[in-house]
């Protein structure tokens, strides 16, 4: 069951980013305001949600290896976190090419700049952690504590930040208004799934790496230990 | 319940006695602190009008860098001679050790963070006493939000090679909410404003410190186990 997901997966995702490519660039309708410059947002957008559920998942595997004790909640954990790096140093990148020419700067100290900013800060480390140690049991303790305090530090850091100053465009408005387009809405629609199943792929692949990783060291010990 | 507080204070007073002897701690973490108030006097120009407007940035600057000297090498006495192995032998919970810990860092925190602030007023040149009460509640607020992850984290990376490299990286990006609310409110409470506008830097440093003290405090026993 799971092998046949894995094997479709790629099939249903390929369709769905071709044509969120379609509507992105031919579909939505041009910023009267910022031009060609504003089709960046569908997929700084959908690596934007998708860094932050990734990020999710690997809160989620922290917490469960912690009670469970098992490894493959740790493999969902650093899975998760790597893509989740990978996904906001995305975020991170489109965010400037779009602010200079719209905002006027490459960077700007914005509560949503900051906390993306700092999760990939937070989350850095939480890799650093990890190579530091070569004891699997530990390693994957330690990095399950990081990785829960991290996410708890999520909300705090983006409400202070955002109490101290804010000029991010608010695109979903108080009461689920959506300030755009019909047609960039409907984008934005098949945008964010394209990614997020983008991003299951990914997760379920690195996934199958790590335990690939595994066999390869037991394989190893058995070897030595037979020599 | 009395018990276990008993001895968790046992194990803060262990470690302010040790600190007490020896004082080496407590020396360094001080010079530090000075000197990163010195230092930033040479980043503007002294006597500049804007330096009321940075002096709150520098005072937590030099305190948190300061704690976070202290805080690395909270856990490396406890790491010579297996003193861990002998504290987790001993009948005391493992969240009490925390809690020990946490009370310990905090007072040596504290304790910098006094001698600072008169040599902070006297570099800057401003005049604090009217600022002092509601000053003295930001920053034990913001002390102790400090500590609490600092401990977690501190009893973290003495367990990795190279932890002392590490710590800040995971400190320093898990402070921004308390960096950034102790120093808004520490400028308003300086420019003499009144307490609703910095109340909600407040209510979030409390926040903070809830919701760390009893993460930290839950997931303390799951660190140190082997």
């Amino acid at each position: 069951m799971k092998e046949k997901i894995k094997t479709i997966l790629p099939y249903v995702d390929l369709p769905l980013i071709i044509l969120a490519l379609y509507m992105v660039f031919i579909y939505a309708p041009t910023d009267s305001y910022m031009g060609d410059i504003q089709r960046i947002f569908y997929f700084h957008v959908s690596f934007a949600w998708v860094g932050f559920l990734s990020f999710f998942c690997n809160f989620v595997g922290s917490i469960m290896y912690l009670i469970k004790k098992e490894r493959c909640w740790d493999i969902l954990a650093v899975s998760a976190a790597e893509i989740g790096i990978a996904f906001c140093l995305i975020v991170l990148t489109t965010g400037p090419i779009w602010a200079r020419p719209v905002w006027g700067t490459w960077w700007t100290w914005d509560p949503r700049l900051v906390t993306f900013l700092i999760l990939t800060f937070m989350y850095a480390a939480y890799m650093t952690v990890r190579n530091a140690i070569e004891e699997e049991t530990k390693r994957a303790r330690f990095a399950a504590v990081i990785g829960i305090i991290a996410f708890l530090n999520v909300p705090l850091t983006y409400l202070a930040s955002h109490l101290w100053r804010t000029i991010h465009p608010d695109v979903i408005r108080p009461g689920g208004k959506w300030g755009l387009d019909p047609a960039m809405t409907a984008t934005l629609r098949i945008a964010v799934p394209a990614i997020t199943i983008f991003f299951v792929i990914l997760l379920l692949r690195r996934m199958d790496l790590e335990g690939m990783r595994d066999r390869v060291a037991e394989l190893k010990k058995k070897i030595m230990k037979e020599a | 319940m009395g018990y276990y507080f008993k001895k968790v204070f046992l194990i803060a007073a262990k470690d302010l006695r040790i600190e007490f002897r020896s004082k080496e701690k407590i020396y360094s973490m001080m010079l530090f602190s000075l000197l990163v108030m010195v230092i930033f006097n040479f980043a503007f120009e002294p006597g500049a009008e804007y330096i009321k407007d940075v002096a709150p940035g520098i005072l937590w600057v030099a305190f948190i860098f300061a704690a976070s000297l202290g805080l690395s090498r909270s856990f490396v006495l406890e790491k010579e001679e297996d003193c861990m192995q002998g504290l987790m032998l001993s009948p005391l919970d493992r969240s009490g050790i925390y809690l020990g810990k946490v009370i310990g860092n905090f007072i040596f925190a504290m304790v910098i963070e006094l001698i600072s602030l008169p040599f902070f007023a006297v570099f800057f040149n401003l005049s604090l006493t009217s600022a002092l009460p509601p000053l003295m509640i930001v920053i034990v607020l913001a002390t102790f939000g400090f500590i609490t992850v600092g401990t977690l984290f501190s009893a973290l990376s003495v367990g990795i090679r190279g932890g002392d490299m590490i710590l800040p990286l995971l400190l320093f990006p898990m402070q921004v909410p308390v960096i950034i609310s102790a120093v808004k409110s520490t400028g308003l409470i300086m420019a003499g404003s009144g307490i609703d506008t910095y109340s909600q830097w407040l209510k979030l440093l409390i926040a903070f410190d809830i919701i760390f003290f009893v993460a930290s405090f839950v997931i303390f026993e799951y660190l140190i186990e082997e």
